[in-house]
């Protein structure tokens, strides 16, 4: 029977690829022989060598969160083998420009609000009346949709996008499940 | 060079494997001789097998959008070996988070202001000034 250098249990890895596991396995740390699924996604996709590839080119300190990440594209198009990963980066996008959006209207109607607000206030001697204690000329809380969008993901993902038609495009002609699928939504 | 058996150049991924690009070459339509980086991502990444076999397995109208998809991930895992492309979806989800808590933050303020402005506007109809409701029928103002 297989076993590891310190006669535990062999790795999911190593278990899947039916070989020892060794001291020092690249995978043991990462693939628990109790997630045998995590490996055999990551293995589906990506291919054991090209993962000891990726994981070699990275720091010890760098390859618990690769091999999360990896484990979670992997898992993203084993459920849609289309978009895979970008299903949901779609979807979310969407998110976020729906929001950005709603959040554009309500600067609008904050902006109107406070100027009414300003002008009653000066024109009504009466004490009778509320006022917001922050400021009677309300101000946006956020900047415009435009710079939000100059803002977004730091630059990475601003100046890296995705130059492809998408799914879940207005028209609803997205063919994979439905949205939220694709293991999106999840945080690293 | 050698050639397909109609005559083309061969696809990117053929010369990128040195070998004869055939008529059914199911790496063809998705990745032309004209643009050798997008083979070249998807099969530092995945390896060619790989996105063969993940391109067999889908029907042939969906190979476009699989490969396009690929080349995405694989470029965005290339930029960033650790993330990939699941560190613009931790971005994306804490952009929809703040974006959602600043909308509602924002929503509150309206409605303050709008609430205000309802009761400004009760009072200039309605003036009540503690009990003294005789003072205000003389001033002529007070509408019970």
């Amino acid at each position: 029977m297989y076993s590891s250098g310190s006669y535990n249990s062999p790795c999911a890895a190593c278990k899947f690829l039916r070989r020892k596991c060794m001291a020092g396995c690249i995978f043991a740390p990462y693939f628990p022989p109790e997630e045998p699924q995590k490996f055999a996604n990551v293995h589906k996709i990506f291919g054991a060598s090209n993962v000891t590839k990726l994981l070699n080119e990275l720091l010890p300190h760098q390859r618990e969160d690769a091999v999360n990440s990896l484990a979670y594209e992997a898992e993203a198009r084993v459920r849609d083998p289309v978009y895979g990963c970008v299903g949901a980066i779609s979807y979310l996008q969407r998110q976020v420009h729906r929001l950005q959006k709603e959040l554009d209207a309500a600067n609008a109607d904050l902006i109107r609000r406070g100027y009414d607000t300003y002008n009653t206030n000066n024109s009504n001697s009466s004490s009778g009346g509320m006022v917001d204690p922050l400021n009677t000329m309300q101000v946006p809380i956020q900047p415009s949709t435009a710079q939000r969008q100059q803002g977004l993901g730091g630059g990475f993902y601003q100046s890296f996008g995705i130059p492809y038609p998408l799914p879940w495009s207005n028209d609803h002609h997205h063919v994979n499940g439905p949205e939220g699928e694709g293991g999106g939504g999840g945080n690293m | 060079m050698s050639s397909s058996a109609t005559g083309t150049s061969r696809c990117a991924a053929c010369r990128n494997q040195r070998r004869r690009c055939p008529t059914d070459c199911i790496f063809s339509p998705h990745f032309p001789s004209t643009d050798p980086e997008r083979f070249d991502a998807v099969h530092r990444i995945y390896g060619a097998s790989k996105v063969a076999k993940m391109l067999e397995e889908i029907p042939p109208e969906m190979r476009g959008p699989a490969a396009n998809a690929l080349h995405f991930e694989a470029k965005c895992r290339i930029r960033d070996p650790v993330y990939g492309c699941v560190g613009i979806i931790s971005t994306l989800n804490e952009e929809i988070r703040d974006t959602g808590t600043e909308l509602a933050k924002l929503r509150a303020r309206v409605a303050f202001l709008a609430s205000g402005a309802q009761e400004r506007q009760l009072g200039q109809d309605y003036t009540i000034v503690d009990d003294h409701w005789t003072e205000q029928q003389q001033i002529g103002n007070v509408v019970l």
